[in-house]
């Protein structure tokens, strides 16, 4: 294809396609599509390539926070407060709001209630009231959870350590704990009680239901070394594998990785506190410091968009810059 | 005969000094088996604990000191001894080795994390 202008319907001397060319050289999209079962994902560039249309009218959608650390004031981003008010500003500025958030952990940086406090009162700044939580191990640091747990399962009906399930317009959704009990030597973990809970729960669902699976350590091994797994997951997976259309949501590494196993699509989240190294590029994970005006960049949230009946997914990750 | 000169006098005193106080460098070496005061340091670092084994004699103390930017615990394994809370940046840990044998702990946060205390007589 050449770079031509082909359409140039308002005269401003960028086209479309142009326009999505350009969008994607800024590394502003990668877009996601679960159609009939088969899954491509393509980067905006291919997208003005192929002229496919982008998700337009849909459903359901809502929207992915993670990791903001509300308390971690180091090097890395010495005001975290306000990078996750920038987050909540720009769910504010969208057209159509999500119809809720999911937090998929690492609320705070140590588990203090005036840290938790800080998130809730900036937190009411959200156009968008319902917001559904998974724990980081950040949360749970010295009470093995017992303050998030009174915090922030009000709205659901949590079992165990805080796992729960829900129904959204047809899409069953599940948050998931592997942050507690974890054991030396071991990475993050279900445990049996809450496998055993998660066979059950959806045992009576259709197979072409829609899942969303969301908890903070990725459930795929992202980089064992690090800690970047969890090391039953392949059992929770087992008990989604007869689904048409499952997407787990993660946090914990704060950056964007995605793989595609069958009919899974595992994707993990940026943060809005600070970035991490890419698995094995550093001594060792933790906060990335980074120059100044390229910290935005590495920050973002994910916005997640279904159409009922279509069978189709959309996962789109956007930058705070 | 030497006679001793006011110099050859500080001579001798000197060397009694030194005496003296090899003395009592030996002592102190001596003292150090039994020595409840001595510091034995863990830098957690780079999400690991340095030195990753340690040995130790009953009675000593033993210091964990987080220089990550991450909060790590230390904890038994075989819950053997009381564990720490959280440690923030440059936050300390101290514990006071029991029974001889080998200890191993890790972070609760980071599981990977691991070490060993050997606790000596």
């Amino acid at each position: 294809m050449s770079d031509y202008i082909s359409h140039d319907h308002e005269h401003d001397g960028i086209d479309r396609r142009g326009f999505l060319q350009c969008m994607a050289w800024a590394g502003t999209g990668l877009l996601w599509t679960v159609s009939g079962g088969v899954l491509a994902s393509r980067t905006l560039a291919q997208i003005a390539k192929t002229g496919d249309l982008l998700p337009t009218a849909t459903d359901l959608s809502f929207l992915q926070i993670s990791d903001s650390h509300i308390g971690f004031s180091k090097e890395a981003n010495k005001d975290v407060t306000e990078t996750f008010k920038i987050a909540l500003d720009r769910i504010n500025a969208m057209p159509t709001p999500p119809s809720f958030l999911i937090h998929t952990g690492d609320i705070t940086q140590l588990s203090k209630p005036e840290e938790f406090d800080t998130f809730d009162e900036v937190l009411k700044s959200c156009r968008t009231k319902d917001v559904f939580y998974v724990p980081g191990e950040h949360d749970v640091l010295n009470d093995g959870g017992k303050l998030y747990r009174e915090r922030y399962l009000k709205s659901v009906e949590a079992k165990g350590s805080g796992w729960y399930s829900f129904n959204k317009n047809g899409v069953h959704f599940i948050g998931l704990v592997n942050v507690l009990d974890l054991q030396a030597g071991g990475l993050g973990q279900l445990g049996d009680e809450q496998l055993e809970w998660l066979e059950a729960d959806v045992k009576g669902l259709s197979a072409s239901t829609p899942i969303v699976v969301f908890a903070h350590i990725p459930l795929w091994a992202v980089y064992p070394q690090w800690g970047w797994g969890t090391s039953d997951s392949e059992r929770a997976l087992g008990y989604l594998k007869r689904f048409g259309s499952v997407t787990v949501l993660n946090g914990h590494i704060h950056q964007v990785l995605q793989k595609v196993e069958g009919n899974v699509t595992f994707h993990t989240a940026m943060s809005t506190a600070f970035p991490q190294p890419a698995p094995g590029t550093a001594a060792s994970p933790g906060p990335m410091k980074v120059p100044a005006e390229k910290l935005r960049s590495l920050l973002g949230l994910t916005s997640v968009q279904y159409k009922q009946g279509k069978t189709a997914l959309a996962v789109v990750d956007s930058n705070l810059s | 005969m030497t006679t001793l000169t006011p110099k050859n006098k500080r001579a001798a005193l000197l060397c009694g000094v030194a005496f003296l106080n090899l003395s009592v460098f030996a002592l102190a070496g001596q003292m150090k088996n039994v020595d409840s005061t001595k510091q034995n340091r863990i830098e957690i670092k780079d999400f690991a604990f340095n030195p990753k084994t340690i040995t130790v004699k009953s009675g000593e103390k033993i210091t964990w000191i987080n220089r990550d930017e991450e909060p790590h615990t230390v904890v038994s394994v075989e819950k053997q001894f009381k564990k720490s809370s959280a440690l923030d940046t440059d936050q300390e840990f101290t514990i006071t080795a029991g029974a001889p044998g080998t200890y191993t702990y890790f972070c609760s946060v980071h599981p990977k994390m691991t070490g060993t205390i050997v606790v000596e007589k």
